[in-house]
């Protein structure tokens, strides 16, 4: 045991885990990857108040400090998963049915976009995450302290919150919000299905007009305030007022010809855009990198389906694929793009970091790799000011390894999240 | 079908880069479909275009020759009425009038059939959203310029068009009793029922274009005398109808039955509008005259017929006798299968109806790029045209023929030759790919199972088990 006041935690009985908050608490001496700035080989990290209130080699540790020795220990800013919803309890999402999915018999039909189907646009993030969440301890084991966490459902999901994945209640876990809306794209019955929008086109065109919509609504109301006399006023619109909160929207592209689409789809709607997804965007790097749009890269990687057919022969470009796809990091670092990771259902700390080491075994720097789960996500959310980086002053959301981060012997010491310590149980963590 | 991808991934990298180079094609028979036959005939492209075609005609040192000996050279074959290459579902098939989606939005430039069609001499596609509503999707004319990219391969210039649908698609109501193939929940009806509904929803969105056309205009009057009214909304579904109305888009609308493609007319001629094509149109001969008088094409199968009620009364001399009736008349595909052999088809146009070998060949090139507008770019080899051509070794009329090279705007896309060529090298790539992942997986699994063993050790070793 490296510290005594674990055990004191153990002693007076507080919830697994978690240690009585000292009023400062110090790493001392341990390798810290600061991502932001250079490497530390032997630094000290001082928290205080949620806060890192200090890092650098020798600083002075005052008295009241707790004290964690760092040898043997790397010290990182906490991973940020890219898109999740992590911290949303998955029964909370699954409460209300979004209005129009057409997944309900007694549901009236939508006849069209004035029906407004399938859009959650207002729903916040921000309301609906609570700790009760299960998977955040398989989160935190595998070293991740924060999430852009969306709410799910619909083709709108909703607004995006960048959250702490622990706190006494949901609105602790709160760093900002919204930090932007999710389209998700919902094809089935491939174009007869029930209610409007069951393509891929009727997807597109009904998102195309929620932005000409939202577009009018902005011109009515301004011109409305600036002469209320003599205008009808115009409605207040639910749904557009959530759009317009958005300060970006995350789009779906997993193949190549996808990344086209949304490339140019995101252009036309005039809003800064962020592509997630990108499986195949081994054949679209240099586009990518042109367009300067940020990519958030799934981590759930294209498999042989479980339970498929073994005579299936699947064709050339998924065999691709299935090869490829984790390189897609190590090609976009290499090029300068700018991406992250997000996990995409995968929920185990075991199969996070299995999947996060074979984008480093497929020739991602571990470095690039480190920044993929932290600045790089805090940035393409404009967050980088309080997360992403150990620096004086951000919050105090640490991992702390014993070996390097995604070795196959490494294991997860510690985690600071808020400056709130948190130590993995290393039996049920899976 | 998993071979036929093979040549397509290598024959794309050589096909599609760099600028057109010139190519002289000599010694070939030239059907050049509005010329007549050019025997023994050179053809030489330039920057893309046919720049001289005849005989014993030179072109420059540095031009690529091909010697066709004595092999047939066809204009592109251009497909007007095919749903190729869309991804995510041909139908907005849930809604009466689902105009506000747009198949320029979901080309598929991987889908295989593009491939496949090339091979077929197919260089031109008009990709059309399905028929199960009255007015579908907005659609869009490609070029099957394969390996290139969706927004690549459209057929710049071409005047987008609009997939309207008659008779039993769009009135089996959304599929009633259960969805579509019987999966998932109950379908409620959607609108319309019947003829009469077709006809009142086609009716009931040009009255909504109209208003909506109205309703800007009286915008655009009232910002013209400097007055700043809050501006209409945009609807997406108006837009292309309006489009309609102003002629900037044509109707392609897919029907039967004689009453209701002269319902359509009327229809048409009520809301002040022009049908383009009329499609598959089967009873089209019974009203040829009509369909000439309102000036609209005609693109219809050549001899199939009788799988739905509405397909009974038909005659495979169709297409000839809309043709005599001056009808301009082009057979489609409407099918992944036989776009791919479209020259067999318009050769049938010679067996029923007795249409001459020039007539035939119009039925698949010139008639259909007339239909799309673009007869003034491509559909038969005339000098300044875009050098989409089709080097067949036999005759494309013979029902023993095939395309042994395709050019698109002087690219060539498709090589027999090179094609068979590729496949074994291709397999062996497959192979080799296929083994490493199954390698792969191996030792995930044999490392999974290391790992656990260990971590059993570990945990056993200190006292704590499972």
């Amino acid at each position: 045991m490296k510290c005594v006041w674990a055990v004191l935690a153990a002693m007076l009985s507080l919830p697994a885990g978690f240690a009585a908050a000292p009023p400062a608490i110090a790493i001392r001496d341990a390798h810290v990857v600061t991502v932001g700035r250079s490497d530390l080989p032997k630094g000290t990290v001082l928290l205080r108040d949620g806060l890192i209130q200090d890092v650098g080699p020798g600083i002075p540790i005052p008295a009241d400090a707790w004290v964690i020795d760092g040898a043997g220990l790397t010290v990182y800013p906490g991973f940020i998963n890219g898109l999740s919803t992590w911290g949303i309890p998955p029964e909370e999402s699954e409460r209300a049915p979004a209005p129009g999915t057409g997944q309900h018999a007694s549901e009236p039909r939508v006849k069209g976009p004035e029906d407004r189907p399938e859009t959650n646009s207002f729903e916040r993030a921000a309301d609906l995450v609570s700790p009760s969440d299960k998977r955040l301890e398989a989160a935190r084991a595998a070293g991740f302290t924060t999430s852009a966490t969306f709410p799910s459902g619909g083709i709108f999901e909703g607004l995006g919150a960048i959250v702490d994945l622990t706190g006494e209640r949901g609105r602790d876990m709160v760093i900002t919000q919204p930090i932007g809306q999710e389209v998700v794209f919902r094809v089935r019955g491939g174009g007869m299905g029930r209610s409007f929008p069951s393509s891929l086109m009727g997807n597109i065109a009904y998102v195309r007009q929620l932005y000409l919509d939202l577009d009018q609504y902005k011109r009515a109301k301004q011109i409305y305030d600036g002469q209320p006399s003599g205008n009808r006023r115009p409605e207040y619109d639910h749904e557009l007022e959530g759009l317009t909160e958005a300060p970006r929207l995350l789009l779906p592209a997993n193949e190549a010809q996808q990344i086209d689409r949304i490339l140019s789809f995101g252009q036309e709607l005039k809003v800064p855009f962020v592509v997630y997804g990108a499986h195949e965007a081994y054949r679209r790097v240099e586009a990518l990198k042109q367009a300067n749009v940020p990519v958030l890269i799934s981590l759930k990687w294209p498999e042989k389906p479980k339970d498929g057919d073994p005579r299936e022969r699947p064709d050339f470009r998924e065999l691709q694929m299935r090869d490829q796809a984790p390189a897609v990091p190590a090609m976009l670092a290499k090029a300068g793009a700018k991406f992250g990771f997000y996990s995409d259902g995968v929920d185990s700390a075991e199969d996070l970091k299995k999947a996060i080491k074979k984008a480093i075994d497929s020739g991602l720097s571990r470095a690039d790799a480190i920044r993929a789960l932290t600045l790089n996500v805090a940035e393409i959310y404009d967050v980088s000011d309080r997360v992403g980086s150990i620096e004086k002053g951000k919050i105090a959301n640490l991992v702390v390894t014993k070996g390097e981060a995604f070795d196959a012997k490494s294991t997860v010491e510690y985690v600071f999240i808020d400056g709130k310590q948190f130590r993995p149980d290393k039996n049920g963590a899976k | 079908m998993q071979r036929i991808f093979s040549w397509a991934c290598l024959v794309t990298v050589t096909a599609s880069l760099g600028a057109a180079e010139t190519v002289l094609i000599r010694n070939a028979t030239v059907l050049t479909v509005t010329k007549g036959t050019v025997q023994n005939g050179s053809v030489i492209i330039e920057d893309g275009k046919i720049a001289a075609i005849g005989k014993g005609i030179s072109a420059p040192a540095d031009a690529t020759v091909v010697d066709a000996n004595g092999k047939y050279l066809m204009p592109g074959i251009i497909d007007c009425h095919s749903h190729t290459a869309i991804e995510g579902g041909v139908n907005e098939g849930t809604v009466s009038d689902s105009s506000m989606v747009n198949i320029k939005d979901v080309i598929d430039p991987y889908d295989i059939n593009i491939y496949r069609a090339l091979a077929g001499g197919l260089t031109i596609s008009n990709v059309l959203h399905g028929s199960a509503n009255p007015i579908g999707g907005q659609t869009v004319v490609i070029k099957l310029r394969w390996g290139k990219t969706a927004r690549e391969m459209i057929f710049e210039g071409a005047t987008p068009g609009i997939k309207f649908a008659l008779g039993e698609n769009p009135k089996r109501q959304g599929y009633p009793a259960q969805s579509f193939f019987n999966q998932g929940p109950a379908i409620e009806r959607r609108f319309p029922g019947t003829r009469m509904g077709v006809e009142e929803v086609i009716r009931q969105s040009f009255t909504d274009a109209k208003n909506y056309q109205a309703t800007w205009r009286e915008y655009g009057d009232r910002v013209a005398r400097g007055e700043h009214p809050i501006p209409p909304k945009k609807d997406l579904r108006l837009e292309p109808l309006v489009e309609v109305l102003e002629g900037k888009r044509y109707v392609h609308a897919h029907c039967y039955r004689s009453d209701e493609i002269l319902m359509l007319i009327r229809v048409a001629d009520e809301m002040g509008f022009k049908i383009r094509t009329f499609q598959h149109v089967l009873e089209g001969y019974k009203v040829a005259k009509e369909i000439a008088e309102h000036g609209a094409g005609a693109s219809t199968f050549s001899d199939w017929w009788g799988y739905k009620i509405e397909a009974y009364d038909a005659t495979p001399y169709n297409a000839a006798i809309m043709a005599r009736k001056g009808v301009v008349v082009s057979l489609n595909s409407d099918s992944d299968e036989l776009q791919r052999h479209l020259n067999l088809e318009a050769a049938k146009t010679m067996r029923y109806g007795g249409l001459s070998e020039a007539e035939a060949l119009a039925m698949v090139t010139i008639n259909p790029a007339k239909q799309l507008g673009i007869d003034d770019k491509v559909g038969s080899i005339e000098v300044g045209k875009s050098a989409d051509l089709v080097l067949f070794d036999r005759h494309p009329l013979d029902g023993f023929s095939k395309p042994l090279k395709v050019w698109i705007d002087g690219h060539e896309y498709f090589d027999r030759d090179k094609d068979l060529e590729t496949r074994p090298e291709f397999e062996r790539k497959k192979k080799a790919l296929e083994e490493k992942l199954k390698a792969e997986e191996r030792s995930g699994a044999e490392k999974q199972g290391s790992e656990n063993a260990s971590e059993e050790l570990r945990l056993r070793s200190e006292g704590i088990g499972r």
